[in-house]
């Protein structure tokens, strides 16, 4: 193609093989370890304090090492994953289900579309139930039952209940267990915190990270960083399409620097869009709200049979009502993984059946359910969010069922890691949602936070003392090394030219209108003419971005349009490589939607015999260069995904 | 609708500050109050003025970080609601409203609405944890926990750390955050070992910030977000009284 080479293949040598069950204890059977006592001697930063960036930042602390972390908010508290509502998945089989380590591992190759690690996949199903464990000596106070156990219940995408929950705050409740274990350390001394510190470089040296470049976003102090091995923990980039269900703040610039560095990214176009968001109310929008996919335990999804139907909801009689879910998929239903349960709500719309304005909308109703287990039961079990639809919407969905639409909600694709979670540069590891290790083209729900605390808890506290092991005596360097220097320089240059701009447009109007691009050519279908004309757009817009952005203020204290200013000129370098990534992959799987890739009756057709592998991106500042990394099923058989 | 806003501007923490106001027009009754500055924000910045600053992320109410004094209410007027979950439909034409920081002691403000809450992690970090580290922890079923311990547990823990409660009290005082955790870790049997020491170094922290001591108004439980009631006060009070008395004795009595 016009738009990208091909370089050559790529491999994870790192990955295991032998029997899978017994992959990852051999694995760090074999791993060399860290004297407690050179330890103390050992720099670690965390970019990011998430679940990933928080657990991890707070484990490395506790066997010794030296650890410094950074978050762009005032408190380590705070990081996005602090918003996750619905659950957290483990195979513990407390309910004698049939679940079990492999059926966690299967549903999560499967749901992924057969395109991620069989083996990091395994290993994320083996942790899980130690997470869990972890997070209840914290004292995470998860649901329980009458007899003081632990409760779960379903999430989409798996037909056994595995998800543990504290109301519909698992995100906070875990976080906080997190922190602070985080804070605890910061405490003893053993972390030097730094919030509202922005990572805005990564410092590599004679191959390997061995720091990075911040500024104190109160003050405005650029610094250098400087450590043994540098661990990104920085969240997710579902932001580059302006609205999503992402915090404000969440970005794509520590990936994105490191990407420029030499780190490839894999997969940018998998994207998830999930399915039950409060729809868009007007031109001011500024985020979308998920309404969390456990409410598809008990909320019916259904629109009008007919075209146009503008009655109330309440005056639809049943046999007028489309179940579409239950009608199309009968065996798992309402509960059908998010990428398809978004492309069915974006179909019936399409047809001119949604509802509320714009028609961009479906019911989600609650009165079978209300009826059936009354009201006080589904107010314990949804009331927070029953409350923060009504606020947002002025509507009471204990009356009138609620009005749901897709939105961008979660990126699979990130920085390319090997079973190590180490990226392309030796010394940088990347963890969370910045990497794209294990949800392959679909993420199911409740396996983001499961996937964070598994790296940040018990996978990459192994493998970072592998690499200070293995990797020899570290070179005592400091900030006034040559390629710190250039690094901090360029930096300072970047946000100078920011500053001197001073055009006629507002960030935010940029970012928006980037947004809209994305969303129309590269969201929930995508067609090779859409990505070329969006490939377009982008480079025009980003051109007039640098021209006519206009960041008021100066770079020397709190300056919010600047930070906004150069996260969003690392977004219009990510979208287009979104878009490469999407036009080259000439199949349907998981979140990827191509329009000219379908089943007869609408479904994703994987091509498999093409597009088996990672796609892993090298920066070069020209035409990215692809290379593959070749995906291998031995146990779990690729097979068309079918949930009907 | 068409509102006046009068907006504390203050350009560092050595500048003395003062209210400013900006007429805003056609503002939708859907926008949520902070979609509604970012409109005056985008107006601001095509004008030549730099827009006001002020603190939030997540939009959905549960990240703590928005933190607005809304005419002299912390988060605004309606109950158990953050400023980034009010919306407009809550004000009418032709309204004034005051937006101030959080005003304390301990909360020195950075800049306009901007204020530096770092105290609380102190608070945290001087015990509001259970010691448990990675790889230490027991099956998970081997502690039963009764279901009312855990809810009433998992009440008092969501607690977003806004700092609300500390804007709407008279003294100043971090107490309802303190209590807060306090009760959560104390309500459950993994939180037993390190009680005492737990209540004395969070108090402890709690007063070396800068905080004022709790009076027993009540301010702080009605303007709290999350509904964290004012009886956790009383709970932290009489872990308090026990550890200090543990303290003067000897250990094991
Ligand atoms: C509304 C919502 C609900 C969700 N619900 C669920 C659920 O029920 N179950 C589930 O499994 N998953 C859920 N998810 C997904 C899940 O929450 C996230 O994928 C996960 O929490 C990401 O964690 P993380 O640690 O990788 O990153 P984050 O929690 O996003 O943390 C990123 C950290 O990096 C820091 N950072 C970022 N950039 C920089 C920089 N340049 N410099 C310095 N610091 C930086 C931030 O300050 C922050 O501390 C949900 C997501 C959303 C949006
Ligand atoms: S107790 Fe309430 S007001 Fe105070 S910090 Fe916690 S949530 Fe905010
Ligand atoms: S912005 Fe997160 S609570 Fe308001």
């Amino acid at each position: 193609m016009d738009l990208y080479t091909d370089g050559d293949p790529i491999a994870d040598t790192r990955a295991p093989d032998g029997p899978i069950e017994t992959r990852w204890e051999r694995h760090r059977f074999e791993m060399k370890l860290v004297n407690p006592a050179n330890r103390r001697k050992l720099t670690v930063i965390v970019v990011g304090t998430g679940l990933a960036g928080g657990s991890a930042a707070a484990t490395l602390a506790e066997q010794g090492y030296q650890v410094k972390s950074y978050c762009y908010q005032d408190s380590p508290r705070r990081a996005h994953s602090i918003a996750a509502q619905g659950g957290i998945n483990a195979a513990k089989n407390y309910r004698n289900d049939g679940d079990s380590v492999h059926r966690l591992f299967y549903d999560t190759v499967k749901g992924g579309d057969f395109r991620s690690r069989e083996s990091n996949v395994h290993r994320l199903a083996e942790v899980s139930v130690n997470i869990i464990d972890q997070c209840v000596a914290q004292g995470v106070p998860f649901a329980r039952e009458y007899g003081g156990l632990l409760d779960t219940r379903s999430f989409g995408g798996a037909q056994v209940q595995r998800t543990f929950y504290a109301r519909g705050q698992t995100g906070q409740q875990l976080l906080l267990g997190a922190y602070q274990a985080l804070e605890r350390q910061i405490g003893l001394g053993n972390v030097e915190m730094n919030a509202r510190h922005e990572m805005l470089e990564l410092v590599v040296v004679d191959g390997r990270a061995r720091g990075i470049v911040v500024r104190d976003l109160v003050t405005g102090e650029i610094s250098t960083e400087m450590a043994d091995a540098v661990v990104l923990a920085s969240g997710g980039y579902g932001n580059v399409f302006y609205l999503s269900t992402n915090a404000k703040g969440c970005n794509v610039t520590a990936s994105w620097r490191a990407h420029r560095k030499g780190a490839y990214f894999a997969n940018p176009c998998y994207t998830q869009i999930h399915p039950t968001c409060i729809p868009v109310s007007g031109d001011h929008q500024s985020k979308l709200t998920l309404m969390s996919e456990s409410l598809r335990n008990d909320g019916r999804v259904w629109v009008p049979k007919a075209k146009g139907d503008q009655r109330s909801p309440r005056d639809i009689p049943e046999d007028e009502r489309d179940y579409y879910l239950e009608r199309i998929y009968p065996s798992f239903g309402n509960l059908v993984p998010r990428d398809i349960a978004s492309r069915a709500a974006k179909n019936v719309c399409d047809e001119g059946r949604g509802v509320g304005p714009g028609g961009l909308g479906v019911y989600l109703d609650f009165a079978d359910a209300i009826n059936r287990l009354g009201r006080k039961a589904i107010e314990a079990k949804y009331g927070n969010l029953f409350e923060m639809y009504e606020r947002i919407t002025g509507e009471d969905p204990y009356e009138v069922p609620m009005r749901i639409y897709p939105a961008v909600h979660y990126t699979m694709g990130g920085l390319w890691v090997d079973y190590d979670l180490q990226s392309t540069i030796p010394g940088l590891f990347v963890i969370g949602e910045a990497n794209f290790s294990d949800h392959g083209a679909n993420r199911l729900g409740a396996s983001a936070l499961m996937q964070g605390l598994a790296d940040g808890y018990f996978v990459l506290p192994n493998t970072v003392a592998n690499y200070l092991a293995g990797a020899g005596a570290f070179e005592k360097i400091d900030a006034s090394h040559p390629e710190a220097v250039a690094a901090r320089t360029a930096v300072e240059q970047r946000i100078q030219q920011l500053l001197a701009i001073n055009g006629d447009r507002t960030v935010d109007s940029f970012h928006r209108e980037l947004g809209q691009i994305m969303w129309e050519h590269c969201g929930m279908e995508r067609s090779e003419a859409g990505l070329r004309k969006a490939i377009d757009e982008i480079r025009t817009l980003r051109d007039e971005f640098w021209q006519r952005v206009r960041v008021l203020g100066d770079g020397e204290g709190l300056n919010q349009s600047l930070e906004k200013a150069g996260r969003v000129a690392d977004f219009f370098e990510l979208a287009e490589l979104m878009c490469i990534d999407a036009l080259h992959r000439e199949e349907s799987c998981g979140g990827h939607f191509r329009a000219e890739h379908q089943t007869p009756d609408g479904e994703a057709q994987r091509d498999d015999d093409r597009f088996a592998y990672v796609a892993a991106w090298e920066y070069t500042g020209d035409q990215p260069v692809l290379h593959k990394e070749d995906l291998t099923f031995e146990y779990v058989h690729p097979t068309q995904r079918s949930y009907k | 609708m068409n509102l006046t806003l009068r907006i504390w501007r203050q350009r560092g923490p050595q500048d003395k500050g003062r209210m400013v106001t900006y007429p805003i027009q056609d503002v939708s009754p859907d926008m949520s109050f902070l979609e509604m500055l970012d409109v005056l924000n985008e107006r601001l910045i095509l004008s030549g003025e730099e827009p006001v600053a002020f603190d939030h992320d997540c939009r959905e109410g549960i990240c703590g970080m928005c933190s607005l004094m809304i005419n002299g209410e912390a988060h605004g007027p309606q109950r158990g609601t953050t400023a980034c979950q009010l919306h407009m439909r809550q004000f009418s034409d032709g309204d004034t409203i005051d937006i101030e920081p959080w005003r304390a002691r301990a909360f020195p403000v950075v800049k306009d609405l901007v204020v530096n809450r770092n105290a609380f992690d102190k608070i945290i970090a001087a015990g509001g944890y259970i010691t448990a580290p990675t790889g230490s922890a027991p099956e998970a079923h081997s502690v039963p926990v009764a279901k009312n311990n855990a809810d009433a547990a998992f009440e008092s823990a969501a607690c977003i750390g806004c700092g609300a409660c500390v804007a709407a009290c008279p003294n100043g005082s971090g107490m309802l955050f303190t209590a807060a955790k306090i009760t959560q870790l104390s309500l459950l049997p993994q939180g037993q070992p390190e009680r005492y020491t737990r209540v004395i170094g969070m108090v402890d922290a709690h007063d070396e910030a800068g905080f004022g001591g709790c009076t027993n108004i009540g301010e702080c439980a009605a303007a709290c977000p999350k509904g964290i009631p004012l009886n956790t006060i009383g709970r932290l009070n009489r872990d308090y009284l026990k550890a200090t008395a543990k303290r003067a004795g000897t250990p094991g009595s």
